[in-house]
């Protein structure tokens, strides 16, 4: 699927949010100049192309008594980071796992997980239990609570 | 002060987080899911958005697909700068969000761009801007994405 002109209007669009009204797809389609029924055919269209991974909200962890967000990083031999990350990434805690680059020498880390709990002494203790569940204990890492928001808000792409 | 949240706000939180339905009333077929008004459920969003409980409401994009860029950055700034440093990151609209942590890195943002190029391009203005080298972080591997908050 190749976007069109009206495909990247429609995406400029809705990228910070769906009308909040009864009909959102006829008023989206009345700004870029489509049928209620074309904006829907589309928006599934990109949806199936995998464009748009979703539709929801996003909450503010903070707000919602998520006080405590740790990253927890780790310094896996690269042999080893496909099944750590995978054994991590199984873990209920844990919302986000990727593999990043190291940045020597303020940066050994190249596993990156996240995990958010109600405070900081219970996000500590899903990570010594994560760390023994998993084996774990002689790879180093680091805990990196959140302080500060200095800044949230979603992407902009167009 | 906010309103506290009841167990109707907590069941669309919890349900809307996995997704929203695509189709010409989309508040009606997922108001009926939850045993609400359709009208309820605007009304009830409107108020978790404008209360802040919610960031937004809408599509999640799949940037690199979008033809964007996306990565994972972080700083190492003086306690005494980071509100200073903070504010002049924040000013580029191609950050997304940024949050002290603590670590010798302690400022930790990301950043979007409509293309893959300009990541390197912005890195090196908000180098320039505020005098700190940008360490840059892009994803090598997904192993899970599931940000989610039972409620």
């Amino acid at each position: 699927m190749v976007l069109n002109d009206s495909d990247n209007r429609l995406i400029a669009a809705i990228q910070d949010g769906l009308p909040l009204s009864p009909r959102p797809w006829a008023e989206v389609g009345e700004r870029i100049g489509l049928s209620e029924r074309e904006v829907i055919e589309r928006v599934r269209a990109l949806q199936e192309a995998g464009y748009i991974k979703r539709f929801g909200i996003v909450v503010r962890h903070h707000e919602l008594g998520y006080q405590a967000n740790a990253m927890v990083v780790w310094d896996v031999p690269d042999e080893r980071v496909d099944e750590v990350g995978d054994a991590l990434g199984r873990q209920r805690c844990v919302t986000l796992c990727y593999r990043r680059p190291r940045r020597p020498p303020h940066w050994p880390y190249n596993l990156f997980s996240m995990i958010h709990g109600k405070d900081r002494r219970r996000v500590l203790d899903y990570i010594d239990q994560i760390t023994e569940e998993l084996g774990l204990q002689e790879i180093r890492k680091a805990v990196l609570f959140s302080g500060r928001r200095f800044k949230q808000r979603g992407a902009r792409y167009r | 002060m906010n309103r506290p949240l009841d167990d109707i706000d907590r069941r669309i939180i919890n349900r809307l987080q996995k997704g929203f339905p695509v189709c010409d009333r989309p508040y009606r077929e997922a108001a009926e899911a939850l045993g609400i008004d359709e009208s309820d459920l605007i009304e009830r969003l409107r108020r978790l958005l404008d209360e802040g409980v919610l960031s937004r409401f809408g599509p999640m994009y799949h940037a690199e697909k979008l033809g964007g860029g996306l990565s994972l950055c972080a700083m190492a700034v003086p306690e005494t700068e980071l509100d200073e440093v903070a504010e002049r990151v924040n000013a580029f609209p191609e950050v997304a969000h940024n949050y002290a942590r603590d670590h010798k890195l302690n400022m930790w943002f990301v950043l979007a761009t409509e293309t893959p190029e300009r990541i390197d391009e912005v890195l090196a203005e908000i180098e320039a801007a505020t005098g700190y080298k940008v360490y840059n972080m892009p994803k090598q591997e997904e192993f899970y994405v599931g940000l989610h908050f039972q409620l």
